[in-house]
């Protein structure tokens, strides 16, 4: 049973907070957790549901459109001929990264805090690349002959080009995809479970049918556990340097070029950490509003708010350095063309955009040096909607400003975003957020079995807890 | 004579069954297991169950990924149709390396969840231990330690005693599916 704490005062350094607070046992926890997906569907959850769809359906109809009519409907021309869609995909794509993070490199580090959160981290890195996945299969423009970018035998009798990095970037983001859905239900199994029993016994047998299908007839068995937790952190171990390689990869397909402003060796290490700042930017979108909506607090403490706070400052910190060591570089190398690419970055056309990116990148989270704020939710919320923000300007900046000012300049011009830009960006969030309700209706959003792993109950050499109150008799405690 | 999967009896804490399972296979039962919410790590020393295999599985499936995904790009390109790309090889065994990085993460994944699934003998409809009347808190608070009739050593009559004799509740004979 782990002890009530006031989590105003400051924890005694000398000891770990606690990852449960409230006083919990191994069926509160369940209790918790379930009766998010059991309760009757709540007003809000219809409201937000109706503004996500009408999103997403307004994402179909300009798809139609776009495949009827051509790219020419976006503002992509020459010589910026990676606009919006292409910002996108390195936008959402970069989302995901947190999710992996938390779930594979936490993981490996063993930090147990994570368990609160990466059931709902991993969700949002599968939708997030979802949508992702949309930009690059719509911007080829003839969205019927997609299937070119994989190695299939075609009439033509012509493979892909294996020494193209947007090749490569098709094997990253599909088997990124691929492995982050499997680390994801494999996580998911035993809490399907859970349901399934849940369902089982209240006699909704339909619901405990459909949640049985899919946790594959798990009954908890220690041999399956042993195979369960190997293959768990095999997943770990595969996914952290995939999730490293994937933004690599993405950052490959501007660094590879020639071009000034994305020929940097800087770009991979600079992109990760982004992506990194970028996704649990989100993550704390997210989980701030769930956590308070459904009542989650003792599970999503605010011990891991203020560890998200934490790494937003790092990251946001690193990708202030990127920006600095950018400049640097250019002035160092010599180049005039390098040189000019970031005069005309900071000073040019697009200095608002740039200066919007160093205001909600940089400046915003040097906020989280304070701990008040790491631990205030709103203050969370606000600066997580900057850094959002702030990071899709990053991808902006970085694509348009290096094309719209090419070698020669006659051929220089200005990037203006159509409506339809605007659309399916809002159609993306549709998309993404969609997914993301769906799950938080029907799905266990917080890993069960692994929150109940780390209570202090789950050590075998705990010894009797004879101090627990039976079942039933206690509710689980709001601390905040 | 019926036929039976098992004896299955339910315990409160994770403290208790690893105590119980102690018992059982110091007592000379060799096919024992416990079924509970989470893993119990230690679990495995006193069931003596062998460690697991998946890594095995998982080595072989990603040799596979790295030499699929070399002989892909070496016959697709460096055969079958080249490319002659800013003067490089047809063949360039360095820009093979992400696309080969990646095929041998993804058929590793594959090996680690599909190898671990193969050998839970998962998925499954229905197991007999889902007969046991409060066995659906097994994935909630509830811990099972499991003597299967295979057990050179079970006896239908003595293991209900036995089980009960080291704090087993709901002490339960399973019969086999049909």
């Amino acid at each position: 049973m782990t002890s009530i704490t006031v989590i105003d005062e400051p924890e005694n350094p000398a000891e770990r907070a606690p990852l449960v607070e409230g006083r919990h046992n191994f069926a509160t926890v369940t209790e918790t957790v379930a009766r998010v997906a059991e309760q009757r569907t709540p007003k809000g959850w219809y409201l937000l549901f109706g503004i996500s769809v009408a999103a997403l359906l307004n994402l179909g109809a300009c798809l139609a459109y776009l495949f009827w009519t051509g790219i020419g409907i976006w503002g992509n021309n020459s010589p910026a001929f990676w606009g919006w869609p292409i910002v996108n995909f390195v936008f959402w794509i970069g989302i995901g990264h947190a999710g992996t993070l938390i779930s594979a490199i936490l993981f490996l580090f063993r930090q147990k805090w994570r368990t609160g959160i990466n059931r709902a981290a991993e969700a949002m890195t599968i939708f997030a690349v979802m949508a992702a996945g949309l930009f690059p299969a719509i911007h080829v423009g003839r969205i019927w002959v997609i299937y070119w970018v994989y190695p299939l035998p075609n009439q033509m009798s012509i493979w892909p080009n294996f020494k193209s990095p947007l090749v490569w970037d098709v094997f990253a983001v599909s088997t990124y995809f691929t492995v982050s859905l499997l680390f994801w239900y494999v996580g998911l199994v035993p809490d399907l479970a859970t349901f399934r029993d849940r369902a089982a016994r209240a006699g909704k047998l339909l619901t405990a049918r459909i949640y049985g299908l899919f946790s594959l007839g798990w009954h908890g068995s220690n041999r399956h556990w042993l195979n369960y937790e190997k293959a768990y952190m095999i997943l770990a171990g595969l996914s952290t340097p995939l999730v490293l390689s994937v933004h690599s990869i993405v950052s490959f397909d501007f660094a590879v070029s020639k071009l000034p402003g994305w020929h940097t060796t800087i770009f991979p290490p600079y992109f990760v950490a982004g992506a990194i700042f970028s996704g649990f930017g989100m993550v704390i979108t997210l989980m701030v509003p769930a956590r308070k909506w459904l009542k989650l607090h003792d599970l999503i403490t605010l011990n891991h708010l203020d560890n998200i706070a934490k790494i937003l400052l790092l990251t946001g910190t690193i990708v202030g350095y990127a920006y600095s060591m950018e400049f640097f570089i250019a002035w160092y190398s010599g180049s005039p063309y390098e040189q000019f690419a970031f005069i005309n970055r900071a000073f040019g056309p697009f200095a608002w955009a740039y200066w919007i990116m160093i205001f909600c990148n940089v400046v915003v989270p040097q906020i989280f040096w304070f701990r008040s704020m790491r631990r205030n939710a709103t203050v969370l919320f606000v600066v997580s909607i900057f850094v959002n923000i702030g990071m899709w300007f990053e991808r902006f900046v970085i694509i348009v400003t290096t094309l719209v000012r090419d070698f020669v300049p006659a051929n220089w011009g200005y990037f203006s975003p159509t409506v339809f830009d605007v659309l399916v960006l809002i159609g993306s969030f549709g998309l993404f957020l969609t997914l993301f309700l769906l799950f938080c209706r029907f799905l266990p959003i917080i890993a069960l079995s692994e929150v109940k792993g780390v209570m202090p109950d789950a050590n075998p050499h705990h010894g009797h807890d004879d101090h627990s109150p039976a079942e039933g008799e206690e509710k689980p405690m709001e601390v905040n | 004579m019926a036929n039976y999967f098992g004896a299955v009896a339910e315990f409160e804490s994770a403290a208790d069954i690893y105590k119980a399972a102690e018992k059982t296979t110091t007592a000379g039962y060799t096919r024992v297991d416990s079924h509970s919410p989470f893993a119990i790590h230690g679990m495995e020393k006193v069931l003596r169950h062998p460690p697991s295999h998946v890594g095995w599985i998982c080595v072989v499936a990603g040799i596979a990924g790295i030499v699929l995904a070399q002989l892909m790009m070496w016959w697709m390109n460096g055969v079958d149709y080249q490319y002659v790309v800013a003067g490089k090889r047809a063949y360039d065994w360095p820009t093979t390396i992400p696309i080969t990085f990646e095929c041998m993460v993804l058929l590793s994944a594959f090996g680690a969840v599909f190898g671990m699934f193969g050998l839970n003998k998962l998925p499954r409809l229905n197991h007999p231990l889902f007969r046991h009347k409060t066995f659906h808190r097994a994935s909630d608070d509830r811990f099972y330690l499991s003597v299967e009739a295979s057990d050179p050593k079970f006896d239908q009559t003595k293991i209900v005693e036995f089980l009960e004799s080291i704090g087993g509740k709901n002490v339960e004979l399973l019969e086999e599916e049909d």
